[in-house]
């Protein structure tokens, strides 16, 4: 069954169009995974199925409501967890949820015992009456991945949920996302520039450049219909034209001295690609990811701007004094 | 329209709006310490020279209730625009409260932080000697609620249109002190030249402090009611701008 439906959604800002006739459908119960470079148009996608966002023409339907003629519906059955931070520091992480709750109509009586409930997801509970300023900025994030799910939304939307968060703290959330999504059936669309996030996570991955979609599958999937393996020659004067020549090279891509093939069961083919290929300096092979699904369906490596992100991030804390 | 619901969040968002009040004392201090400079300063030195009916400092403790409610109630719209910056307005509007009802809130929650400021000062005032009888503090407080309906609609519209903090600075020199200069807080507005006269007649705050003046220290320039009525108008027109200000807000 889809819980989404999205048929030629557009977003236009001027001459820019930031989201481009994209048609989904997101079937209930599956982590569902936006991957695309930062200004691909995730987040403006993210924004349009919340409502916060009219589209320029269109349509989407959540949870079957749709985003333009029922939004306060459409709002009410989903959770968001923004990509910015946006709690209220000045307030403790218990504030911010009763806050939420009362926003959302949780019962009264229920409000204390299920803030305790999804602090105690993200193991904040110790940490609930302290001020959001105190945390740091995974504890932050946690907290708001518990506001989310706090009035038990039937879709849940994460907009970047471990951007600029260490390691350590990026495999605890994607551990939590995965309990929600098996344990209480819950769907969840994610956005991701990250493609070992959206590898681990997402059941199906749409990948998103320049507002289109240029891929969908499961990750497996999409890795599969590469055809082969990845194998990455350097070397001076390779042979190019006998690589291509060989049976088993699908792909042939040259940069410099490397040069990128991608090759039907590399394990069982890669001697006779080195005895035909000349002068090989070093020889990398290896399955195809995401990050080859990605760099075949747009010539592009995704780049990974993190240090940018959490240094806005930064000048964002330091500007805010009051 | 679930009466409970749109309650609820109204609560809420009061809730949040006093909270973050009491926790910021800066802002409560500058904003009773700035109109008391005002008043003790600058009323002791003018109200040597100064000729109005009565005490010049009686005369102008009206125009600092009035200054306080102005400043609160338009600093609290400006502030709407942090809650942009910081993406927790993201966080209210994907709830699925109406913008009517975030309008409405927030307002609440600055006519209260406004209302407990005036209070403050109107304590203070009878340490000035203000002949307060319970009947003339009831109708000031009447009169600060009506004359902050209006001002913290006021600074919730220019909260919804400004983009960045930095029209803070704004908001102060082309909304705050023409309000609160024109409003004959410092002066008997009886005697200005007619140019000044029709900026003062369309300050909503005139009436405001003509109504406080009256009921205080029983000086006035217009009939109780007819003031009452122009604030009540005034109130009206800024809901529903506002309201619809809200409504078209975007982020």
């Amino acid at each position: 069954m889809d819980t989404i439906t999205i048929t030629d959604i557009t977003k236009r800002y001027g001459d820019l169009v930031a989201v481009d006739k994209v048609s989904l459908a997101i079937k209930k119960g599956e982590i569902f995974g936006l991957l695309g470079p930062n200004g691909a148009g995730k987040t403006t996608l993210l924004m349009m199925l919340s409502t916060l966002l009219k589209p320029t023409s269109g349509t989407a339907v959540v949870n079957g409501f749709d985003v333009e003629k029922q939004p306060a519906k459409v709002r009410g059955s989903i959770g968001m967890v923004f990509q910015d931070p946006s709690s209220d520091d000045i307030l403790t992480g218990y504030e911010n949820l009763k806050l939420h709750a009362l926003m959302y109509d949780v019962p009264s009586a229920l409000i204390d015992k299920k803030i305790d409930a999804v602090l105690a997801l993200v193991e904040m509970k110790d940490r609930k009456k302290d001020l959001v300023r105190e945390y740091s900025g995974g504890m932050r994030r946690r907290m708001e991945i518990a506001r989310g799910l706090l009035h038990e939304p039937r879709i849940l939307f994460l907009d970047e949920p471990t951007i600029g968060l260490d390691p350590q703290t990026r495999e605890h959330i994607w551990e939590y996302i995965e309990a929600l999504a098996k344990e209480m059936g819950m769907t969840i669309i994610l956005t991701t520039h990250y493609m070992e996030e959206a590898e681990k996570l997402c059941d199906r991955i749409a990948i998103i450049d320049h507002g289109k979609i240029v891929a969908l599958d499961t990750p497996k999937n999409l890795t599969h219909a590469l055809g082969g393996d990845v194998v990455v020659l350097k070397g001076k004067d390779l042979r190019i034209d006998d690589i291509r020549k060989l049976p088993f090279v699908k792909k042939v891509e040259t940069s410099n001295r490397t040069v990128r093939l991608t090759v039907e069961d590399a394990a069982k083919h890669l001697q006779e690609l080195l005895r035909v290929a000349g002068d090989v300096d070093s020889v990398e092979s290896r399955s195809p990811d995401l990050n080859d699904v990605f760099l075949h369906t747009t010539g592009r490596e995704i780049r990974e701007e993190e240090g940018g992100e959490l240094e806005r991030m930064r000048t964002f804390t330091n500007a805010k004094s009051r | 329209m679930n009466i409970r619901k749109v309650a609820k969040g109204i609560y809420a968002l009061w809730y949040r709006e006093l909270k973050v009040f009491t926790r910021e004392k800066s802002r409560i201090i500058s904003s009773i310490f700035m109109p008391l400079f005002w008043y003790v300063i600058f009323g002791g030195g003018v109200g040597t020279i100064a000729t109005v009916p009565g005490n010049y400092q009686h005369f102008i403790f009206p125009g600092f209730l009035a200054m306080t409610i102005i400043f609160t109630a338009l600093f609290n719209g400006a502030y709407v625009v942090w809650d942009k910056r910081i993406d927790f307005l993201k966080e209210v509007l994907v709830t699925p409260l109406s913008r009517t009802t975030i309008f409405v809130g927030k307002a609440l929650g600055g006519l209260t932080d406004a209302l407990l400021q005036a209070c403050i000062l109107l304590v203070i005032g009878a340490f000035f000697g203000i002949p307060y009888t319970v009947a003339s503090v009831l109708l000031t407080l009447f009169m600060l609620v009506i004359l902050g309906i209006g001002l913290v609609s006021l600074g919730l519209i220019i909260g919804a249109f400004m983009e960045r903090p930095e029209g803070f600075g704004l908001v102060s020199s082309f909304a705050v002190y023409p309000l609160f200069l024109l409003s004959g807080a410092l002066y008997p507005i009886d005697s200005l030249p007619g140019w000044l006269k029709v900026f003062t007649y369309a300050d909503p705050a005139t009436y405001a402090v003509d109504a406080m003046r009256h009921v205080l220290i029983g000086v006035s320039s217009m009939p109780f009611a007819t003031d009452v009525a122009v604030v009540l108008g005034f109130d009206v027109v800024l809901i529903l701008v506002g309201t619809w200000a809200f409504n078209r807000m975007k982020l």
